[in-house]
């Protein structure tokens, strides 16, 4: 763990002739590195192998915020492309002259990977490290009200952990400790959380209004449904972890935090500390698809490490610690209503929504988030989760739709109080958003779902990816219990372009997702094989979402929370759109479309429409 | 306790219920076997035991004493090799649990089916959505072997 001395700019080139790249970017098991890797490589004219990325970190990387929202190929690419021009003093490469962005390179980091060697924050070791585990309540924000005394106990409020010599020792004390400790009741986690949800709007705001009565008023046919998505988990497979060592006054902390600098902040703000002896830097974790626990392990930590006279500690968070703890995706309730006109052309429309926020990350506001923040001895109360503004959107996300309809009014009931703690899932709340419009669409089509989107979609890269899923897909043979569904969406309106074809069969009480087309345009893809894969596995795990997933209070293994198997993961078609339009992020583009799709193949087969999400035997029966 | 990984015999002071994964991952500093779930549910601490695949996760030390345990470190790589050139994964937090049920699947069934493939693999959860092209580089593994 040698810190790097400072880098002054983001590009280095060493004796040696290889090249250092600071990048503030982060690896979340998407590829981002071999990514930027190859810009840097292209730019500099230099071979691949010759890049060096460094890991990110608050004492050298630039700052870029989050690495989320699949920007990071707009944003930090772009970044790191005019540092290498400028270093080469010149200006960029135009995209004819591309000849390793644009390839399929193989990923940098998978050799290590597949051999089993020290890849991940888990992995990590310090000189004289202890091991430490949390001790928390089985249900969210109850007060701790007594503990018995053991060795190695730490604790400081309601916050309490445990520090032992070998980990076993730390997970078995925490174990006992938590069988034997009392909290008082905490909130308990509404019934019904859709009504929940809409008696409690803290505020109605529109978020798109074109009002045209004379169109309104040429609608012949009426319709309205509403639809739901429960909360979600991100279920890494990897329970977050961070490590922390205190060295005279300056604190350090190892985590696969989606954003260093944020999170130094919060931590900072948590532990009042100047924020310049903090050190955040961040180690790989396993994928996160979102704001998971990795945030709350590493103030976790960093609370621990202030207690452990000087001795460095790792935290691993526990499988139920992880379902337990971590922010789930919000919870959402959508209501559609639409009128056509005699020809069937969709004359108005409204679109209203009801969620928390989307976004309860750390490090944005002076009002802390994380979940130790409100059980320390001096307490924060914490922030409510937000959402920022469209175009990119929380909850509304791709609530506007990209369709064009001459009267036309969306709006979100924020929901500020928030019985269960939610933030950032993969998509925010596109998938919910795109489950309804997209299902909608579909029960407005008339039996003729690609002409009905084709006629009020006039963008053509939208157009070209709905034709070339159809017909990538080829043929059907419609069967009893068989179906086929697609969906379209723009992500965020401003992002990646995706359509997708679902095919299922829904013979027994199982819905099985046979095969999934998805024809997507990301700009000029950097890595195309690396785009193929987010887009493969942003599909699988979309369907998991749909078919199966739901959290519930009592959530704490697998066994609660199943996700799909291997036998389960439907077949995925790929194809990728090639033209030469500025690069678009991959990772979150499908989701929406996915579940859409799904669930227009179940009404297809079934002839059942199913509004409420999971689409499980139980959902199904009751639609 | 003295016992094999990986063909070389080793010996380590833990206690006799200490799950294997720690002294694995602790006491010998093979950190490929990785921490999931501790309860025998996801597959991403799976080792061979006397070429047996079980979850070290749950399995106490004791029960390897005096026999052979075989971890990802310790493959011989067909497996592997085939993952890279499928470039079959995200973030690769599952895949040495899955590496190891492939091979115990490989050294049983030498030419499976894709559907054999699955299901041999359904004890592994993968939450990146990398199977398919797992179950592809699987194939591919064996097609190549000799
Ligand atoms: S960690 Fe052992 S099966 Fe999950
Ligand atoms: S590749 Fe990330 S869990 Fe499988």
């Amino acid at each position: 763990m040698n810190k790097p001395e400072k880098l002054p700019q983001r590009v280095r080139i060493e004796a040696d002739g290889t090249v250092t790249i600071a990048v503030g970017k982060v690896e979340l098991g998407q590829g981002i590195s071999t990514a930027l890797a190859q810009i840097a490589a292209e730019e500099l004219g230099v071979d691949l192998s010759k890049i060096r990325v460094l890991p990110a970190s608050t004492a050298y990387s630039p700052d870029e915020g989050v690495t989320s929202g699949s920007l990071s190929i707009q944003d930090g690419g772009k970044a790191l492309r005019a540092a290498c021009a400028e270093l080469k003093g010149r200006a960029e490469k135009p995209a004819s002259e591309y000849r390793i962005v644009g390839t399929n390179a193989p990923r940098l980091d998978l050799p290590g990977k597949f051999a089993g060697r020290a890849s991940y924050v888990q992995d990590m070791v310090l000189p004289g490290m202890l091991h430490a585990r949390v001790i928390r309540p089985p249900k969210p924000f109850g007060k701790l009200l007594s503990i018995p005394e053991h060795p190695g106990l730490v604790r400081e409020g309601s916050f309490a952990a445990v520090l032992a010599e070998r980990e076993e020792d730390a997970i078995e004390a925490a174990r006992k400790l938590r069988a034997k400790a009392a909290w008082s009741d905490g909130p308990a986690a509404p019934q019904d959380i859709y009504a929940w949800l809409k008696a409690h709007v803290a505020e109605s705001k529109v978020q798109k209004e074109s009002a045209d009565a004379a169109a309104k008023a040429r609608g012949v046919k009426h319709f309205k449904a509403e639809y739901r998505k429960p909360f979600i988990c991100h279920a890494s497979i990897g329970p977050s972890c961070a490590l922390a060592r205190m060295k005279g006054d300056t604190l350090e902390v190892w985590s696969h935090t989606q954003g260093i600098y944020n999170l130094r902040k919060e931590i900072a703000l948590v532990l009042r500390m100047p924020e310049e002896k903090v050190i955040v830097q961040h180690a790989e974790g396993a994928g996160c698809y979102g704001h998971n626990g990795a945030d709350d392990v590493a103030l976790d930590a960093a609370l621990i490490a202030r207690m452990s006279r000087g001795r460095p500690v790792r935290l691993q968070w526990t499988r139920d610690d992880e379902f337990a703890w971590e922010p789930y995706g919000p919870a959402m309730v959508m209501a559609l209503e639409a009128s056509l006109d005699s020809q069937g052309n969709i004359v108005s429309w409204r679109h209203d929504l009801w969620s928390n926020g989307h976004t309860h990350r750390p490090g944005r506001a002076n009002q802390p988030v994380l979940v130790a923040a409100a059980e320390i001895a001096r307490p924060f109360e914490r922030g409510p989760a937000v959402d920022p503004p469209l175009p990119a959107g929380g909850a509304q996300r791709n609530a506007v739709q990209g369709y064009e309809f001459p009267d036309h009014k969306v709006t979100f009931h924020y929901v500020r109080d928030a019985p269960v703690h939610g933030s950032s899932l993969r998509s925010l709340g596109a998938f919910g958003n795109v489950f309804a419009i997209e299902s909608f669409m579909d029960e407005l089509s008339d039996g003729d779902p690609l002409g009905f989107r084709l006629k009020h979609l006039k963008d053509p890269r939208g157009r070209a990816v709905l034709e070339e899923a159809v017909r990538k897909a080829g043929p059907f043979k419609k069967a009893e219990g068989r179906g086929r569904g697609i969906a379209y969406a723009r992500y965020k309106n401003v992002g990646a372009y995706c359509a997708v074809v679902a095919e299922v069969e829904a013979g027994g009480a199982e819905l099985k997702v046979t095969r999934l087309v998805a024809a997507v345009d990301v700009g000029l893809p950097v890595n195309p094989d690396g785009v193929v894969n987010q887009i493969e596995g942003g599909c699988v795990q979309a369907t998991s979402w749909t078919l199966k997933e739901q959290w519930k209070p009592g959530t704490v293994s697998w066994e609660e929370y199943p996700i799909l198997r291997f036998s389960e993961a439907p077949a995925v078609d790929v194809v990728v759109l090639k033209n030469s339009f500025p690069s678009l992020g991959a990772g979150e583009c499908t989701m929406g479309p996915t579940v859409a799709a799904i669930a227009n193949a179940l009404h297809d087969a079934l002839g059942v429409r199913v509004r409420k999400l999971p689409l499980t035997p139980e959902n199904i029966a009751n639609a | 306790m003295k016992f094999t990984v990986n063909g070389k015999p080793v010996e380590v002071e833990a206690g006799e219920n200490t799950p294997l994964l720690y002294v694995l991952r602790n006491d010998l500093g093979l950190v490929g076997t990785r921490f999931g779930c501790g309860s025998g549910q996801c597959g991403a601490c799976f080792v061979m035991v006397d070429g047996r695949p079980m979850a070290s996760c749950d399995l106490p030390v004791s029960f390897a004493m005096n026999k052979s345990v075989t971890t990802v470190e310790g493959l011989s790589g067909k497996v592997q090799k085939a993952l890279l050139a499928e470039q079959a994964a995200q973030c690769g937090y599952c895949m040495s649990g899955i590496i190891i049920s492939a091979e115990f699947l490989l050294q049983k069934n030498p030419h499976p089916s894709e559907s054999e493939v699955r299901s041999a693999l359904d004890k592994n959860l993968c939450r990146c959505g990398s199977h398919n092209r797992v179950v592809r580089a699987v194939m591919r593994a064996s097609r190549e072997q000799a």
